[in-house]
């Protein structure tokens, strides 16, 4: 089966929208993914036909908002291949996904324990466990990258010992698209005793995820990325790791018994999960889930793997362009430096064009640093891209040049 | 080429019609900003946006202000440049009264002046107004 790229397009309604009279090109998918009608829909449907708080109402529409919002989790479980329902922890993003686990650790971390990142961290997956460790008196460390933008697979097994408590790293570099070995790389920080988490904030979009064979201990993500609402994540977690991970936030929702001296917490999932949730938001996750795999996958990757080639090669053969991550294995970016002129005017001269891409640090200061790059430009791409806007992307690239000259 | 009178810009960009002459025109107004020094290029000078920076450095020179501006991004000096044709060498009361959105709106180019810009442009402007806005000793 082939993808039927044009009835694909057109379940996205803003793709069909102008800009400054020019038709959009969509090339900031890493930042966000647009949303198809079918979860626009059931956004509307949700507050249309049965908006209602859950696990609390003695009524209709609140059973009927919980059932919903409770087989949305199902979804997501069964998409990531959760061990269980319960080991799906609603969020409101990548970031609070990943600032629940850096909390609880920070709690448990001691001086002369270590943190292992790697130089591709989003600030995300950095900050928070530098933050950890300031806190606990860990140590943080850094496995280094390789010029292309690949992890240097020796540097970070050398610094992994019996101090490591914990590793976090990416499934796919968002600034660069280097997609990490993260299978093998999770094998041998569970060897040396670490507990491991997956930063698939830019991994999930791309095609199955499956956490068990992965392997990792935890896997965070969000929704709008994944052509899903905003303000909605999931923190997968092992259920044995979680159970009594310490909790995040206190609140409505997540105790089980509470006199004013003290309070005891409530089960999985409902005791990482504080306060009434973003259920218009889950329900359109799992509508944006249940759409996405719908799509025939193998056509869907063999398309992104189109797309890309064919912009690494316009890329190669574009004079006074040079690509900033070379590595073999990349998915959906292409980021760049145009000789002698800064990413930003870059990006305003392609944005005058109707080609939306992203210029700057890419909430990756450090990252810019080692590559010795103020910032880049970066296109990326998603499923319902064509490879004619790829050439649109190039052509506008070409005035750039010439206007910043 | 000097700086011509924010009355004069304009009427500058209104002859033009097309986005590619206009911009031209920015990034060559921009060129005629004299570049600062590295020496005063601090880093208390700095206003960082997310996508690109600006420096910023003022002096009072009498009843008036003057500013040494310099991005590292060009598009954002030809706006800077726009600022300046507003700002250099007036009075506080006049960097006051000046109704510099109802300026870019007129420029047409409002969208570049907007606090979600990372380009830093709205930060310099609200140093400006503030230096401006400051009781002189
Ligand atoms: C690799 C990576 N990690 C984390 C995040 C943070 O995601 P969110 O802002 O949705 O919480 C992003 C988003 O840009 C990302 O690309």
């Amino acid at each position: 089966m082939s993808l039927d790229l044009n009835g694909l397009r057109a379940q996205f309604p803003i793709l069909s929208r102008q800009v400054d009279g020019k038709p959009l090109v969509y090339l900031d998918n890493a930042a966000t993914t647009q949303k198809p009608q079918a979860v626009i829909d059931a956004l509307v449907n949700f507050y249309t036909q049965c908006n209602a708080n859950v696990h609390r109402g003695a009524h209709a529409l609140s059973d009927e908002a919980t059932r919903r919002y409770e087989q949305a989790r199902d979804v997501v479980a069964d998409f990531i291949r959760a061990g269980s329902r319960q080991e799906v922890i609603w969020t409101s993003g990548t970031t609070e996904a990943i600032n629940i686990v850096a909390n609880g650790m920070a709690q448990r971390l001691q001086p002369g324990d270590e943190v292992l990142v790697t130089e591709m961290e989003h600030h995300a997956n950095l900050v928070t466990w530098q933050q950890a460790c300031l806190r606990s008196g860990a140590q943080l460390k850094v496995a280094p990258i390789l010029d292309s933008g690949e992890l240097d697979v020796d540097a970070f097994n050398a610094l992994l010992s019996p101090q490591t408590r914990f590793v976090a790293l990416p499934h796919v570099s968002n600034a660069l698209g280097t997609v990490n070995p993260i299978q093998s790389l999770t094998a041998s920080a569970k060897a040396a005793g670490a507990l491991v988490l997956i930063d698939g904030a830019q991994g999930i979009a791309h095609g199955q995820v499956d956490v068990q064979a992965i392997g990792c201990d935890f896997y965070a993500f969000s929704g709008h990325k994944l052509f899903g609402p905003t303000g909605i994540g999931v923190l997968w977690g092992r259920q044995t790791i979680l159970e009594d991970w310490p909790v995040w936030q206190t609140g409505g929702e997540m105790i089980a018994k509470v006199s004013y001296e003290c309070a005891t917490w409530g089960t999985l999932p409902n005791r990482l999960e504080a306060g009434t949730p973003n259920i218009a938001g889950a329900i359109g996750m799992a509508a944006a889930i249940s759409w996405f795999m719908s799509l025939d996958v193998a056509a869907v990757q063999a398309h992104e793997k189109a797309l890309l080639a064919s912009a690494t090669e316009q890329a190669q053969a574009f004079e006074g362009l040079k690509i900033i991550g070379t590595a073999k294995d990349k998915i959906g970016v292409l980021s760049f430096v145009l000789d002698g002129s800064h990413p930003a005017d870059v990006g305003f001269i392609l944005d005058r064009q109707g080609v939306a891409i992203r210029t700057g640090d890419h909430c990756a200061q450090p990252l810019m640093r080692r590559l010795n790059v103020p910032g880049t430009a970066r296109a990326s791409f998603s499923i319902y891209n064509s490879l004619d806007e790829v050439d649109v992307l190039f052509k506008a690239l070409k005035k750039a040049q010439s206007m910043l000259a | 080429m000097t700086l011509p009178g924010s009355d004069e810009i304009i009427e500058d960009l209104s002859f033009f019609d097309d986005w590619e002459q206009r911009y031209q025109y920015i990034i060559d107004l921009g060129k005629s900003l004299s570049p600062m020094t590295p020496e005063d290029k601090t880093e208390e000078r700095l206003v960082r946006g997310c996508q690109s920076s600006v420096w910023l450095k003022s002096t009072v020179q009498g009843e008036h202000l003057h500013f040494d501006v310099e991005s590292d991004a060009i598009i954002v000096n030809g706006l800077l440049a726009l600022v300046m044709a507003a700002y250099q060498d007036k009075s506080p009361a006049q960097i006051l009264a000046f109704d510099i959105d109802g300026y870019f709106q007129a420029l047409d180019l409002e969208r570049h002046i907007s606090p979600t810009r990372g380009n830093g442009l709205r930060a310099i402007v609200g140093t400006i107004r503030n230096l401006a806005s400051q009781p002189r000793q």
